[in-house]
């Protein structure tokens, strides 16, 4: 229903601005620092290059600062920086495209082979034979060692 | 002509160390294949000379060794390594490590380490003569590849052309270090320690043994070797933490990842192995888990070696990497051959009987052991994969794995609590009541408590997703610790009502009646314990200022007051620190001096971190630079909350797995022989 929708994206809307209203401004830097990698060649995150004498950190440093004043979204702020120092610089592959292949593979390999467990479960315990129902159950003195052995750990 | 005797030999034992290792591999299997059926004097015989051949490689490779040392301690700069690794004045230790610190010295390292292992196990043979000649033989096959590696690719003992220099270009700042003198060898003795259960492995595969013996020999091997490479890791991280200077100790780097593999799934190993020494059951998964294990440790050391990833551990790197892809493909192929070939061998004995049992349980641990080390082989691997598909590289750092792991270890600690609670085959629901209302409710106090003090990740801003993972972990690690906490009270008060003793002494008693489980619990407890110490991470804080004399910096309770700052020298390195004294409720309690060093041979900088650490928090500080406008000094401090948990963790482990070595009062048959399954409503583990 398109009035339910537009309740629901306002909602969204007033949620997100909360939000964004909400998030200190060092806060922000900080995130948005901490996913970005200085590109002097350390591997650092930009944040906590600390090479003295680092050309590049300072400046990447201040065109965050400079980019966060003049009011932009952490989106196109990290856009402007993968634009300017190539994908390299963004700390994990956010760019859409191939780059979710990255984030969804391991998610799918898990949920897949938890799946895969659970059916090997279910297949295991349905074959398994069934315990006598004629009669209580005899456990015989090398049947109680054996379960004994097996059952240490 | 000039004679350069040490080097000379030291070429001349790594070849002899070739020849006889050739020997062990051919001659061995040819007295394997013609004992195949029944026992022939002469190819026992033939047998004998391969395993002495063994040993005597041992011996060749460890003169090699001696000599390259020998070479590094009187400065021997003819020899190329040498030269590009150390310099007159640096000091005794660091001149012994430098055998590991670059690419030719650390293969002779691995080979000398997979001698060393090979000597051990080709001695102690009659422990089961014929699977000894076979592991002997398959360790063999590795020990020529690297050895082909260190006499016609990587040369240690490759001779400088030109005059002899006066004084070499000095180690890599960043190793000279006391830990790296002991975390590489530790990682290594972990990485070639690997080959032994595998050798066993394949060797049990190849000769269709019989029952689970193998295991049982092994076991010892697998867990000294898990341990090595367990100390090796931390060791590793440590050594970041205390060298690096940037407040962390895992930065996801890919030779950091290279390391990890191999341990998640011998971590899976341990695990599941015991399904098959008890119950005859995972064969095949345990022999892939184990084949792996020892892959990645191959594909650890051609990511640290060949430069196929960017890496910080950039210490040793060249074009070596066609060697180790043709290798890799070469063993692959002998596993998934002998697998094929022998794989009627491995059918399960037994069959899982409930999704409620400590065989599920396993289960799901080998399964998020493993979902966590693909996870980290995709991160290493995925930069390459871009590249190829889309051109263009990417970065996989600390974000996309806090993302992924972080989920995946919770998941793991839930299960390191529950999984020794669940009994063998099946768990009753009343057991189930039993055994969960106790970590149950000190889950629930400890979230109440938690929150009560503050931890509320919907008040943490942009942070509510660390402070939401901590608060999760903190609440499991309280449920895990009851757990352990009261499996140990109920199996001591069981013996204290057995044997009327106290106690404590009941524990004692109980314990060593069966070291493997309980120092498995304080081992799971030493995870927990470095858990809890991960997730004081998210209340990190730190803070920057320059400091010239008398100027303070305030972070959290404490307070720092720079004292001095000066520089000074010495023939292997011009140092630059400041002195600032900490105050904390007003009071001194210590003085400390982070460092900057500039050491003269490599002409490269490094820093030497100033830390104050309690069991509430590390106090972590740096000597960034100076000012070149003011000459004034800027210091980064750090204020680490629960890091020494992380540490304490790790001892905790060490002491656990070592505790798990010792050998019980009461010793467990091991299976011999295929048995039929057994029928049982329920069996507790007690």
């Amino acid at each position: 229903m398109p009035s339910a929708r537009r309740w629901l994206l306002a909602c969204l809307v007033c949620v997100l601005a909360v939000v964004m209203l909400g998030a200190e401004p060092s806060a922000r830097f900080n995130k948005v620092g901490h996913e970005m990698i200085c590109t002097c060649g350390c591997g650092q995150v930009l944040l906590e290059c600390n090479h003295v004498g680092c050309p590049v950190s300072p400046v990447m440093i201040s065109e965050l600062h400079t980019l966060m004043d003049g009011g932009g979204s952490d989106t196109s702020i990290l856009n402007w920086f993968a634009a300017k120092y190539g994908a390299t610089v963004l700390a994990a592959p956010i760019r859409g495209g191939f780059d979710n292949v990255a984030w969804i593979a391991p998610i799918a390999t898990f949920l897949l082979a938890t799946v895969g467990v659970g059916f090997l479960i279910r297949m295991w315990t349905r074959r398994r034979v069934p315990a006598s129902a004629s009669g209580p159950l005899v456990v015989e003195d090398s049947l109680r060692d054996r379960i004994r052995r097996e059952t240490e750990y | 002509m000039q004679l350069h005797p040490m080097p000379e030999f030291g070429s001349f034992t790594l070849l002899l160390a070739l020849a006889l290792s050739v020997y062990t591999l051919v001659m061995g299997g040819v007295a394997l294949w013609r004992t195949r059926g029944a026992t022939d004097g002469a190819a026992s015989r033939l047998g004998e000379t391969a395993r002495r051949a063994g040993i005597a490689s041992f011996v060749a490779l460890s003169c090699a060794a001696f000599a390259l040392v020998w070479a590094s301690f009187t400065n021997d700069y003819s020899v190329s390594y040498i030269l590009h690794h150390t310099n007159r004045d640096l000091n005794t230790a660091y001149k012994f490590s430098a055998l590991w610190s670059g690419q030719e010295g650390s293969l002779l390292l691995w080979a000398w380490l997979l001698s060393a292992y090979g000597f051990v196990l080709r001695v102690r043979h009659k422990v089961d003569v014929r699977l000894t000649a076979f592991a002997s033989t398959i360790l063999a096959g590795v020990q020529i590849f690297f050895l082909l590696l260190l006499n016609f690719a990587a040369p240690p003992f490759a001779i400088q052309p030109g005059p002899v220099a006066l004084d070499g270009f000095g180690l890599n700042p960043l190793l000279q270090y006391p830990e790296m003198v002991i975390h590489p060898p530790m990682l290594y003795l972990g990485y070639v320690g690997f080959s032994v259960p595998f050798a066993f492995a394949l060797g049990a595969l190849m000769m269709r043994y019989p029952g689970e013996k193998w295991i049982h020999i092994t076991r010892r091997w697998t867990m000294v070797t898990w341990l090595f490479l367990t100390c090796g890791i931390f060791l590793g991280a440590h050594w970041a933490y205390s060298v690096l200077g940037w407040g962390g100790y895992w930065g996801w780097d890919p030779v950091e990842n290279a390391s990890l593999m191999p341990w998640l799934t011998g971590t899976a190993f341990l695990h599941s192995v015991m399904m098959q020494e008890k119950r005859g059951m995972m064969k095949s998964w345990n022999v892939w888990l184990i084949f792996s294990t020892f892959l990645l440790t191959i594909l650890g050391t051609l990511l640290t070696r060949s430069g196929i990833v960017s890496s910080v551990h950039a210490f040793a790197q060249s074009n070596i990497g066609d060697w180790f892809y043709g290798f890799i493909l070469i063993v692959f192929a002998v596993c998934l051959f002998t697998f094929f070939r022998q794989r009627d061998h491995l059918k399960s004995e037994n069959r899982l009987e409930s999704l409620v049992s400590r065989e599920s349980s396993f289960l799901f641990n080998n399964l998020i052991l493993l979902a966590a080390c693909f996870t980290v082989l995709w991160g290493t691997l995925f930069p390459i994969l871009s590249e190829y598909v889309q051109g263009t590289k990417v970065t996989m750092g600390a974000p996309f794995y806090n993302r992924v792991e972080l989920p995946v270890g919770l998941f793991l600690l839930f299960l390191t609590g529950i999984g020794p609670l669940l009994a063998w085959r099946s768990t009753s629901l009343r057991a189930i009541r039993r055994n969960f209302v106790l970590p149950g409710i000190a889950m629930g106090v400890a979230l109440v408590v938690l929150v009560a003090v503050g931890v509320r990740p919907w008040k943490a801003g942009d942070d509510w997703q660390s402070t939401l993972f901590s608060l999760v972990t903190f609440t499991l690690a309280a449920g895990v610790i009851t757990a352990i906490a009261s499996e140990f009270l109920r199996g001591a008060s069981v013996v204290a009502t057995q044997t009327g003793k106290n106690l404590l002494s009941s524990m004692v008693l109980l314990v060593r009646r069966n070291t493997r489980r309980y120092g498995g619990y304080i081992v799971h407890f030493g995870i927990v314990v470095m858990f809890i110490g991960i997730a004081g991470g998210a209340f990190n804080r730190s803070s920057e200022q320059e400091m010239g004399f008398g100027d303070a910096i305030t972070l959290g309770q404490y307070r720092l007051v720079c004292q001095s700052y000066s520089q000074d020298s010495n023939k292997n390195y011009d140092t630059e620190f400041a002195l600032l004294d900490v105050y904390k409720g007003g009071k001194k309690i210590t003085q400390l001096a982070p460092e900057r060093r500039f050491y003269q041979a490599s002409q490269t900088p490094s820093t030497m971190v100033a830390l104050h650490s309690t069991l509430e928090s590390d106090l972590y500080v740096i000597y960034e630079g100076k000012n070149p406008d003011t000459d004034k000094p800027i210091i980064k401090v750090f204020l680490n909350p629960l890091m020494n948990w992380i540490w304490i963790g790790v001892l905790i482990v060490v002491a656990g797995t070592g505790l798990a070595l010792v050998p019980s009062l009461t010793r467990a048959p091991v299976r011999i022989a295929v048995a039929e399954p057994v029928l049982v409503a329920e069996v507790h583990h007690a």
